[in-house]
This record gives C-alpha cells, sequence and structure tokens, in this order.
C-alpha cells in the first residue's frame, strides 16, 4: 500500500479544519468516541455546532485560543492509499511550521476563500511550496456555497492564482483548482451537483489517484553507522547501514565514498536480514562491500562516476527558525546528510517577503521566520547537490552548538 | 475488494522506523526500549532486530512495572527476553510507594498509571538512559499527535509542548546537554492497523490477552473491567464471566476489556477495521479529563 504525504497549511477562519474534519469523517476515519469528545468539548465552549478543529488543534493552548500553532500530524486510510496530513497553521509568524509541514509533502493543499479570493496568505502558501518544489499543488477554492456556486467567481480566482504561479521559479509543479464547500462536503468525496459546470475529479478523488513521486537524482546514501557483528557466523561481516535518499544501488555496482573519494564494488544489500540484488531510495539498508576501506558516519556512498563536487562554499535558500537572530560572525554546526560539521553563513544575499514576493534588501541578521538567499561557508567539503537537481540530497539544516536547537532549514542553489 | 488494501503494511514505514532507530543509535550513549509487553513495543523490538542484523540489538529493554500487570503479559516479557538475549531492565512502581515518593491513589478508581512517571524517571537516572525508545503512535491521541519524532526532556523529564525542534525532512537532532534525555518515537506515522498488518505479516507473538479467552468482569457505566485483585469491587456489583479480549495492554487496573471473540490475527484485524471506537477509548487513564494526556505527557509520561 501506497503511503501520500499532505501539507495542509491555513487559519482559524478559512475552513481547513472542517475540510480535514470531513475527509476523515466521511473516509470513517473518526471513530465514535474521538466524536462524542468534540461534541462534549463544543457544548461546553458553548458552540452550537461540531468544532471539527477540535480534533486537529491537540494542546490545552491552542483549544483555548482558537489557533493552531503546532503541526499536527493526521491519519487516514482509503481502499487505495494510506494518507498522513501535515497541518500547520497559517499565519506569518508560524512560516517556520508552514515550512516543517510541508518539508516532506507530495501534495500541498492550499485553501482560498471564495469571498475573499487571493490573499497575502495564498502568497506566503504558494511560495513555500513553490520553494520546497512539492511536486503537486492544489488549491481549494472553499466556501463556494457563501458565492451561489458561481462558475464566474471560481474561475477569475482560478487564473488569479496561475497568473501568480507563472511568476514564480519553479514552473514544474503540476497545480489544480477545485471549487468546493467544506461545509458542505461539495466535491470533496462526490462530484456536487450544485456545480455541474465543474468538471474535474473531486478532492478526495483526486488525491487517491495522483502518482506517487519517485525521488530524483542519483546514487546517494548517507551512512548511518556500521555493523560489525563479530559472532562466530559473521566473524569478518561489515556493513554500512542508511537509508537511501535517492536513486538506485545493485550488487556489483561501484561505488565511490565521499569525502574521502575511494572506492570499492558492492557485494551485498541486506535488508531486514534478507539479501536483495538491488534497492532504490527510500529503503533503509545495510550495504557490504569488496575493499577494506574506513567507512564511518557521515560519509556518503555515491555510484563512482556520479559524484557530486565537494564544496565548501555554498549559495542556499534558509529559513530561520530560531528566537535568536541569525548571527553571520558565529559558527553553527550544519548537518546534510548524516554529517555534522562547523558552518557560518558569511552573508545574507537578499531577504524574501513571502507576501508581496519581492526580494528585499537584508538590515541586519535574519529574523525567525524570514527566509533569504546567503552564502554559507563549511569547514570541510560537503558532497552537494542543488535542490532542484536532487532535493534528497539538497538541504540542510542548522543546529546553534550552545542552545542544541535547530535554528535554521536551508536549501542549496 | 476495499478490505484487502486495508490489510496490506506499508513497507515505507518499516523503513523510516528502521532509519529512526538507527539515528538513536547512533546518536546516543546509552539509548534503551521502553517495553511494556503491549503490540506497540513488541513491534519495536522485531523492528530494532532488523535494524542491526546480523549485528545484536544494542540497547536493553527497559519495563516499568507498576506491579498491576496482567500475569499474561510478565509470562511473555520473560519469554521475548530469554529468546531474543536482550537486557532487560525493570523498574519497580513499588518501591517508589515502599520508599513514600509517591503515594498510591485510593478508592473505586485508583490506578498505578500516574505513579509510573516517578519510577521512569528515577530508573533514566539510574542507568543514564539519554534517550528511551517507545512504541507511541500519533494516531492514538491529540496531544501525541503533536509529538516530535525526537522529543527532548529536560532533567525533569518535562515535555515542553509549545517549544519543540522543528523537524525537517529526514533530520533528526539529538543533541542534547547532560542530564536531558530523548524519548523516540520510531512508530510515529504507524496507525493502530498499521501495528496489528505488520504483527500479522511478520508472525509476531503477542501475549495471549488479545485473543479472545473468557475472564471474570465488572461492568461500570457500561465498560467491562478485568476483575483482579487490583481493583476495589462496591457490594452491589457483581463478578460475571464474559468473552472478551484486550485492545492495548496496560494495567490490570486501568485497561477495560472488550467483548469480543477475535481469535485470531486476522479476525482482530476485521475487528479494527470495522470498530467505531478508538484505541485509546479502552483506556480509563485518558478519559480522565481532556488534555489527561497532555498534561501527563508534560511531567514525564512518554
Amino acid at each position: 500500500m501506497d503511503v501520500f504525504r499532505i501539507a495542509t497549511a491555513g487559519s482559524v477562519d478559512d475552513g481547513k479544519s472542517t475540510l480535514i474534519g470531513r475527509l476523515l469523517y466521511e473516509t470513517n476515519s473518526i471513530t465514535t468516541d474521538k466524536l462524542e469528545a468534540i461534541e462534549r468539548a463544543s457544548q461546553r465552549k458553548g458552540i452550537g455546532f461540531l468544532d471539527l478543529s477540535l480534533l486537529t488543534d491537540g494542546l490545552v493552548a491552542e483549544r483555548e485560543q482558537g489557533i493552531t500553532i503546532d503541526v499536527a500530524h493526521i491519519y487516514f486510510n482509503t481502499p487505495k492509499r494510506k494518507f498522513i496530513i501535515a497541518d500547520s497553521p497559517g499565519h506569518v509568524e508560524y512560516t517556520r511550521n508552514m515550512i516543517t509541514g510541508a518539508s516532506r509533502a507530495q501534495t500541498s493543499v492550499i485553501l482560498v476563500d471564495a469571498r475573499k479570493g487571493i490573499i497575502e496568505q495564498t502568497h506566503r502558501h504558494y511560495f513555500i511550496a513553490n520553494l520546497l518544489r512539492i511536486p503537486y499543488v492544489i488549491v481549494c477554492v472553499n466556501k463556494m456555497d457563501l458565492v451561489n456556486y458561481s462558475e464566474e467567481v471560481f474561475t477569475k480566482i482560478k487564473n488569479d492564482f496561475l497568473k501568480l504561479s507563472a511568476n514564480l521559479p519553479n514552473t514544474q509543479q503540476q497545480i489544480v483548482v477545485i471549487p468546493v464547500s467544506s461545509l458542505h462536503g461539495d466535491n470533496l468525496t462526490t462530484q456536487s451537483p450544485k456545480m455541474p459546470w465543474f468538471t474535474g475529479e473531486p478532492l478526495l478523488t483526486l488525491l487517491e489517484g495522483l502518482p506517487v513521486p519517485t525521488a530524483r537524482g542519483k546514487f546517494r546514501m548517507p551512512v548511518q553507522l556500521a555493523i560489525r557483528p563479530r559472532n562466530e557466523s559473521h566473524h569478518d561481516y561489515r556493513g554500512y547501514a542508511g537509508r537511501i535518499s535517492s536513486g538506485k544501488i545493485s550488487v556489483g555496482d561501484s561505488v565511490t565514498v565521499l569525502p574521502s573519494g575511494r572506492s570499492s564494488k558492492v557485494t551485498g544489500i541486506h535488508k531486514n536480514g534478507q539479501e536483495q540484488s538491488t534497492a532504490t531510495d527510500r529503503e533503509s539498508v545495510t550495504i557490504t562491500i569488496a575493499d577494506n576501506i574506513d567507512i564511518s558516519r557521515g560519509d556518503m556512498l555515491v555510484r563512482t562516476g556520479e559524484e557530486p563536487t565537494l564544496k565548501t562554499e555554498h549559495k542556499a535558500f534558509i529559513c530561520w527558525m530560531d528566537g535568536n537572530v541569525l548571527d553571520t560572525v558565529k559558527s553553527y554546526l550544519i548537518q546534510h546528510g548524516t554529517q555534522r560539521i562547523r558552518a557560518k553563513v558569511t552573508q545574507i544575499t537578499f531577504v524574501q517577503d513571502t507576501a508581496s514576493l519581492q526580494q528585499v534588501e537584508p538590515t541586519s541578521g535574519l529574523k525567525m521566520n524570514e527566509i533569504a538567499q546567503v552564502k554559507v561557508k563549511t569547514a570541510k567539503p560537503l558532497p552537494v547537490d542543488t535542490y532542484s537537481e536532487n532535493p534528497a540530497n539538497g538541504t540542510f539544516i542548522l543546529i546553534d552548538e550552545f542552545t542544541n536547537n535547530t535554528v535554521a532549514v536551508g536549501f542549496f542553489e | 475488494m476495499k478490505k484487502d488494501y486495508l490489510k496490506e503494511f506499508p513497507r515505507e514505514l518499516e523503513d523510516e522506523a528502521i532509519y529512526i532507530i538507527r539515528e538513536a543509535a547512533a546518536q546516543f550513549e546509552r539509548p534503551a526500549i521502553l517495553f511494556s509487553g503491549g503490540k506497540d513495543s513488541i513491534t519495536l523490538v522485531r523492528l530494532a532486530q532488523k535494524a542491526f542484523y546480523p549485528g545484536k540489538v544494542p540497547f536493553p529493554l527497559v519495563h516499568i512495572d507498576t506491579g498491576h500487570n496482567f500475569p499474561e503479559t510478565i509470562t511473555f516479557r520473560d519469554k521475548l527476553v530469554a529468546e531474543t538475549g536482550l537486557e532487560l531492565i525493570v523498574g519497580l512502581v513499588q518501591d517508589d510507594i515502599d520508599a513514600k515518593r509517591v503515594v498510591e491513589e485510593s478508592g473505586k478508581f485508583a490506578s498505578r498509571n500516574i505513579l509510573q512517571t516517578t519510577t521512569l524517571l528515577r530508573t533514566i537516572e539510574a542507568y543514564k538512559l539519554d534517550a528511551c525508545m517507545g512504541g507511541a503512535r500519533r494516531d492514538e491521541e491529540k496531544a501525541r499527535a503533536k509529538e516530535r519524532v525526537f522529543s527532548v526532556r529536560d532533567d525533569f523529564g518535562q515535555w515542553d509542548a509549545k517549544n519543540q525542534r522543528p523537524e525537517l525532512f529526514d533530520y533528526l537532532n539529538g543533541r542534547i546537554r547532560p542530564g536531558e534525555n530523548v524519548r523516540v518515537f520510531p512508530i510515529s506515522n504507524w496507525t493502530e492497523l498499521d501495528v496489528w498488518n505488520y504483527i500479522r505479516e511478520e508472525k509476531l507473538e503477542i501475549p495471549s490477552i488479545y485473543y479472545s479467552h473468557e475472564r471474570p468482569v465488572i461492568e461500570r457505566n457500561g465498560v467491562l473491567w478485568p476483575y483482579s485483585d487490583f481493583i476495589f469491587k462496591d457490594a452491589d456489583e457483581v463478578i460475571q464471566t464474559r468473552t472478551v479480549r484486550f485492545r492495548t495492554v496496560g494495567d490490570m487496573s486501568c485497561t477495560a476489556a472488550l467483548a469480543s471473540t477475535a481469535n485470531t490475527i486476522e479476525q482482530i484485524i476485521e475487528e479494527v477495521i470495522g470498530t467505531s471506537v478508538s484505541e485509546r477509548g479502552s483506556r480509563l487513564d485518558d478519559q480522565r479529563s481532556e488534555a489527561a494526556m497532555e498534561a501527563r505527557k508534560a511531567v514525564g509520561y512518554f
């Protein structure tokens, strides 16, 4: 069975919780005790209707303030596939949460209120989906019931959105725009009789049918650890364990270890105690090689002849995620794959305004939730690909070695 | 047609869990598996065996023993330890009660569930564990839906829900200060159904109380409580023998029985697919208040 990961973002009043609640409800994914608990809580708060946001707002503070603060993970199955929704808040002060939620998504679902059309928040959600190069973007024009299910309103919003998307760099995304009413369930799981003019698929049918995207790029495997049992039956066994981040590897292939640059041949691919002749992206495997060369955590296995360039000077987009501003004098730890070394952000080229989509001159530092293009210098060369070429090997995080917090996420340019 | 799809385990979840377990082994000095004897921790043990094959699992099992266990769970635990050769560390809640660090609840609904936290934190400190892997899943409960895969806890084991490290892509940041520790949740993204499908596909053994059997129970507000020495019975309450099974393995004093005739994994899966009540709905410890889970996690529960 496939796993399909969706990112949603939105604020209290755009009907996002109702939309998710309805998907769960219509796929029989909410159990009666959870529904009853929501009913009880809705009554306690003096709300007359079933407040489905209580289903996703799991923390006391969120329920008290009626807002989504953190990313929530929601699971549901249909007969076709398993879905994981990463649901995050939509306001500018939660940009980092949106990026976190979107970081593993295969589809971004963006909600637009039919009465308001494209607003600042739509720009932000789409900019993030575009920056992260999420393969599919589904725009749900919601609350169609409040505009009399008007085709004209829908068409205008659709055109506005397509105009917006034409201005952003990653044009390879597949964009679908659907008119829905999450309150009444129009075009969510079944075709809405109220909008016969819309001939596309309802949301769930679309989500079930989109092909699962494969990780682009050549074979890359960051080594997590070496496995050396030293027991009687496996006296000389030495395997390298890791999750293949992209590409495919087969027994007999020549591999090069980076950064050392030494090469050997793959003699075995082991998975869960079974041998297999080949393995592809996202699989957790253990690889054995012909020669006894020094390999440890932080190294990367690639196919010989397909090595990425080893570089210490990098250009990247980063999103700052910490309360302390970015300091271009201070050094941080950069993690790329399983490698963790020292790094500095030497220059902020420009700050990206996610509302106006304009590039802004940097003032000083970089504050929480800001996105910028920067230059990064690393203490040792890293085997990186650009994010556009190989998303799985084109990202990194920065860690503050004093607070240990993850302070930024980055995408190599 | 519909049900066949739902009976397939999504293999990607196993790759993800093994990646997380290997990260825990690589990033920490003394990680351990929190083992309750329930299906989720049994699944963790199998995943750990696969992650390091043909090597040995490089960490011990930790069981926080409330003393209110189902005897079947303890029998199962000891058999699993003997078969796998894994080290077992047991933290006894009774020791903390005897030392007067905690006071036992009294009354009809008394449970030792909350007392476990003190014993867990004491055991973590005594064995200098810097990471504890647990079988908690985000689909179980709404506070758990907000949990990270690497969840950092302070010196007092406390969870600061509003100030969690962002987790992006596959990156797991396990850097901590001395005294802090991390709870690691490799099967965060699994659902109850995923676990059962995995157990079936991997042919894992599970404690007998998951299967239908006859047992003395007391019916309270429509809930079947397993009768044992650990629960207080009112004079007017009647002990009756019913055909039941358990959907989760907790203490005998806080786990409700389910009227069921499911005798095989296949029948259990049918039941899970057809059920209209969630798994934690059978946990009396969660029903105390809307924020019961978040409140317990904040002070060190896993």
